[in-house]
């Protein structure tokens, strides 16, 4: 306490900063940790959405067109592979920027499986 | 307490009208998710204006909690965007200080979590979809629909990629707004459950007393986590629509 009384208020302050800093960067380390659990949960919901997406326009077709079970097994399939894309885009760019080209660093344009994977 | 009558753990999610309203047939009541989100406004509004009532070049706590909330959002859209996503960091920031305070509101005893209802968190993710599609209109006009071809994709794939992509698009509302939705839902109910064991067990109700300290924590890094996914989300979209390809 005495110790601590004795620095000047320029001290106090720098210590301060200094503990702050230090903060900073554990808190820089622990979301990096973190972005591997949001992913996770990103890439769950990504699946079921696109494919709640592919059966629900599916059945509207069907009722809309009356050709009852076609357009929701087509729809099915087509919002799988939605799902399947959006968790490929997810986890080809680096956390959540995920695969569109404007995020992708410029080394990785050239090769053409990339470039394609980018233009999503 | 709950001797009486059980309390259910998705009683929390209730929502009930406090001022009964109807306007042409539709009700409007101002329910206790409403007051809610009326809290959370003025404590954002309480909270940015305090943190800058009195600007020093060495801030005060409030002062740094403010400049450090800004500094994270414009890092962000720095990152995401780059320079030409100034324009849009009110926007952003606005929604990542609704969802945060909303999520941490929830996290307060008593309370009443609104991000936890789908309706809210879908509005939110439809609004924002909706904006963006119509960003990507305004600027890049009948271009915009070749966002669902990427160039170079051979014609003959056309047929299956296009709907294939629109329906990547069309799931992005939905997949946005579950995923703030269904954490919050499944971490509140969670802590209700455990918690309800607490009593249940007698001395050994120490152990989920102890599980539910520790979920607290973890719900409290979820709150930030999703607001964060949220807003950041919200950001790749705007990039999107800005650069097309």
């Amino acid at each position: 306490m005495s110790s601590n009384k004795s620095k000047t208020p320029l001290e106090k302050l720098d210590t301060k900063l200094r503990k702050v800093n230090a903060r900073n960067v554990d808190q820089r380390k622990g979301a990096r940790n973190d972005e591997g659990f949001g992913v996770a949960i990103r890439i769950g919901v990504d699946i079921v959405a696109a494919l709640a997406v592919g059966v629900g326009l599916g059945l509207v077709l069907d009722n809309w067109l009356n050709t009852k079970p076609w357009m929701l097994i087509l729809f099915f399939i087509l919002g799988s592979a939605a799902g399947l894309l959006n968790v490929f885009r997810s986890i080809s760019g680096h956390g959540y920027v995920a695969g569109y080209t404007g995020a992708q660093p410029n080394d990785e344009l050239d090769s053409k499986s990339n470039k394609h994977v980018g233009n999503g | 307490m709950a001797d009486g009558k059980e309390q259910s753990p998705l009683a929390q999610f209730e929502i009930k009208p406090l001022i009964e309203l109807e306007l042409g047939g539709f009700d409007i009541s101002y329910t206790n998710s409403a007051l809610f989100m009326t809290i959370a406004f003025f404590l954002i509004i309480g909270f940015l204006l305090l943190g800058i009532r009195r600007r020093g070049s060495v801030p005060s706590r409030l002062q740094m909690m403010v400049e450090l909330s800004y500094e994270f959002i414009a890092g962000l859209i720095r990152d995401t965007i780059g320079a030409e996503g100034r324009k849009y960091f009110p926007f952003i920031f606005s929604v990542f200080m609704f969802v945060l305070v909303g999520n941490l509101l929830g996290m307060t005893p008593y309370s009443f979590t609104f991000t936890s209802h789908i309706i809210v968190t879908f509005a939110l993710a439809f609004a924002i979809f909706s904006g963006v599609t119509i960003l990507g209109f305004c600027k890049h006009g009948m271009h915009f629909f070749s966002f669902f071809l990427p160039p170079g994709t051979p014609l003959m794939m056309a047929p299956l990629l296009i709907p294939i992509e629109v329906i990547s698009y069309l799931s992005r509302p939905i997949s946005l707004s579950v995923r703030l939705f269904a954490n919050m839902l499944a971490g509140h109910t969670l802590l209700k459950v455990i918690a309800s064991f607490i009593g249940a067990l007698g001395v050994y109700g120490v152990l989920p007393l102890a599980l539910v300290t520790a979920l607290t924590g973890l719900e409290i890094l979820i709150a930030f986590l999703q607001a964060y996914v949220f807003a950041i989300l919200t950001c790749l979209y705007i990039n999107d629509a800005l650069k097309l390809h």
